[in-house]
């Protein structure tokens, strides 16, 4: 086992899979340099021909990426933050997550769509957006969010063996967490949770950035007595129900703790299946921790308002326990 | 370069794809096929001067004014009718429609709904060509229209640096929906775009399947040596309207003249003309050739009528390989 940082750990995967797969290509918006450190040294090791940086043009090198996915390639597209997925929807909802199903499956289409996202660090709303739940809402594509250096490799790897279209996530504010993982290779899968910390009395599905404040607030809660049970998705499509609903079955309640705005999000979707398939276990109605519905502003105070934090989980918490 | 059995290859192409879309207007206007109908009928020099430069690996992708693009790469009527009625046995298996057709084991790998679209798409495959040391390369089709999108651009620009192996066929047929070219587009010729990009552009009368082929040869040609992308302008017209039907909802904005004068330049008499002048083609030949097509058309017809529709619950299977 050793110590690795989460951006780490996520280029570890990437030199992996470009050594074990010549199909695999990298390619984005100065993904030579490696923006925030993860692609760093790959093109001295694969060349400019399997690490290319693209001009500016989302739409151009993403539908490139798409269209090489159709002819042989498995691409990693890089969009250096979730915001300018907006600028490339076209590409990626009519195009990549349609044309599979529309060519009556002739083709598979085995590209990561690699976008960081988050929020904190005054970035202001056009750089700090988590638009994970509008791609949710395509049907055809998978979407994987991971929380922690461990899972962000095993998922990145599991990804780009896929022979589905994926929109990896990477959370900006996990860059610098650090975890001990294996020396020899591991993947994680696609479509599968993890209870990140077990629990009696209140289930706390955790989200990305969200999994290790919940994990935190679930240590400050064991000493005012609640036992909280984390449960981190990881993937959230597809969305392993089960593990939701068994720890919800165990606990009869449930908050969902996404850093996202709140209408049609992901914690609306949990919140939902809960009801709708695990009504009979709840104990108390599901509650949410997201963002204010707001762009996120520039300015530390009002920005630190409208975002998810620990202290908000744990007084979320504290709410639905009581009841 | 162009022998008398490529030639009579491409007259057949030609006939057949007038008789295709001739079937398509009638069945359309009888309510047989669901959707949208969008015909490019007039406009058959120039897939066929295209695609009789390509061999079967190499890749192409089309627009929503597909069905020529299609057939001359050498999809099979019988299953594009298939999915025109929206049957399991069509290309797409009754998913795609008109608008989507796609034979991935022929190269053809989509038509697009979406203006534009598939110009990055066509740039990937070529990426892909080019990244995996084949020859091949890859036309992408698309329109006047689709010259004012940003994808467009953003594409080109792409190829260009990467001097990818593909070849950008214009099929300006002076319309987008309504609006004309000459109003629509900052220049004369979309060909004269290639210059901001640094890559050959050239204009060629698209009712000329002879000049089609020579100008997509020569484009093609520099693709599979590695001198990166041309852009080829096909000038041409489209006879019917943006999608069948439109009269109906009074949609005119072309005068019948107009359409009228682009009609005696209809590419297929004049090619006809050209072979039976150079001794390749005899009046007996055309009779046959006209012949044998409608019978393909009828039998493939045949074969799209009698197919079971679907079982609705296949509507839920697809989405996903693994």
């Amino acid at each position: 086992m050793r110590e690795v940082m989460f951006v780490q750990a996520l280029g570890e995967a990437m030199a992996e899979e470009m050594e074990r797969d010549p199909r695999v290509i990298l390619m984005g918006e100065d993904v030579q340099l490696g923006a925030f450190g993860q692609t760093r040294g790959l093109v001295e090791r694969f060349g400019p021909g399997r690490v290319r940086n693209t001009p500016l043009a989302e739409v151009g090198f993403t539908g490139a990426g798409i269209g090489a996915a159709a002819s042989g390639l498995r691409p990693v597209v890089n969009i250096m933050m979730a915001n300018f997925l907006y600028v490339t929807m076209d590409q990626i909802v009519n195009q990549l997550a349609k044309l599979r199903y529309m060519s009556g499956g002739q083709v598979d289409f085995p590209i990561v769509i690699w976008a960081t996202t988050g929020a904190g660090g005054s970035a202001a709303a056009q750089h700090s957006d988590n638009p994970a739940a509008m791609f949710v809402n395509v049907p055809g594509l998978k979407i994987v969010k991971p929380g922690n250096p461990y899972d962000v490799k095993g998922l990145m790897k599991s990804s780009i063996r896929s022979n589905s279209p994926i929109i990896f996530f990477e959370e900006t504010t996990l860059g610098m967490m650090k975890q001990p993982i294996p020396d020899e290779e591991y993947t994680v899968p696609i479509g599968k949770g993890e209870v990140k910390r077990e629990g009696t009395d209140i289930t706390v599905v955790a989200i990305g950035c969200m999994v290790s404040q919940a994990l935190s607030a679930a240590e400050k809660l064991e000493k005012e007595g609640i036992s909280v049970e984390v449960v981190d998705p990881r993937t959230l499509v597809p969305l392993d129900k089960d593990i939701i609903l068994n720890s919800v079955a165990k606990t009869g309640k449930v908050v969902v703790c996404d850093d996202a705005p709140p209408l049609c999000s992901v914690a609306s979707e949990i919140s939902a299946t809960i009801n709708e398939e695990g009504f009979d276990f709840l104990k108390a109605p599901v509650a949410r921790v997201t963002r204010e519905h707001v762009p996120v502003p520039f300015s530390p105070p009002m920005e630190k308002f409208v975002l998810p934090n620990e202290e908000k989980i744990i007084n979320k918490v504290k709410e639905v326990a009581k009841r | 370069m162009l022998n008398s059995e490529l030639l009579l290859k491409m007259y057949q192409k030609m006939v057949l794809i007038r008789a295709f879309e001739e079937k398509v207007s009638e069945l359309f206007a009888k309510g047989k096929i669901p959707g949208f109908a969008h015909l490019s009928l007039g406009q058959e020099a120039v897939p066929v001067g295209t695609c009789a430069n390509l061999e079967e690996e190499d890749h192409i992708t089309s627009t929503h004014r597909g069905h020529g693009d299609i057939l001359a790469k050498g999809a099979d009527p019988k299953y594009m009718f298939a999915e025109l009625f929206g049957k399991s046995s069509g290309y797409c298996k009754g998913k795609g429609g008109s608008m989507h057709i796609a034979d991935y084991s022929l190269g053809i790998i989509g038509a697009n709904g979406i203006v534009g679209a598939g110009i990055p798409i066509a740039t990937g495959s070529a990426l892909a060509q080019q990244q995996l040391g084949t020859k091949n390369v890859t036309v992408c089709f698309f329109g006047d229209g689709a010259a004012n999108e940003g994808s467009f651009h953003e594409a080109v620009n792409l190829a260009s640096i990467w001097k990818l192996p593909v070849i950008y066929v214009c099929q300006n047929n002076q319309y987008a929906v309504s609006t004309p070219a000459s109003y629509a587009l900052s220049v004369q010729d979309v060909s004269s775009r290639g210059s901001a990009y640094n890559i050959p552009g050239v204009t060629v009368d698209g009712n000329d399947v002879i000049a089609v082929y020579e100008a997509v040869h020569e484009a093609v040609e520099r693709a599979r040596n590695g001198s990166g992308p041309s852009l080829v302008e096909c000038k041409t017209y489209r006879w019917h309207g943006h999608f069948e039907g439109e009269e109906a909802l009074g949609w005119i904005y072309r005068s019948k003249e107009e359409v009228e004068e682009w009609k005696k330049k209809d590419p297929i008499p004049r090619f006809e003309n050209n072979l039976v002048n150079q001794g390749i083609l005899s009046k007996t030949d055309i009779e046959k050739t006209k012949e044998q097509t409608k019978q393909l058309i009828e039998d493939a017809v045949k074969f799209a009528e009698e197919a079971p529709l679907p079982d609705p619950e296949e509507a839920l299977v697809g989405l996903f390989p693994d």
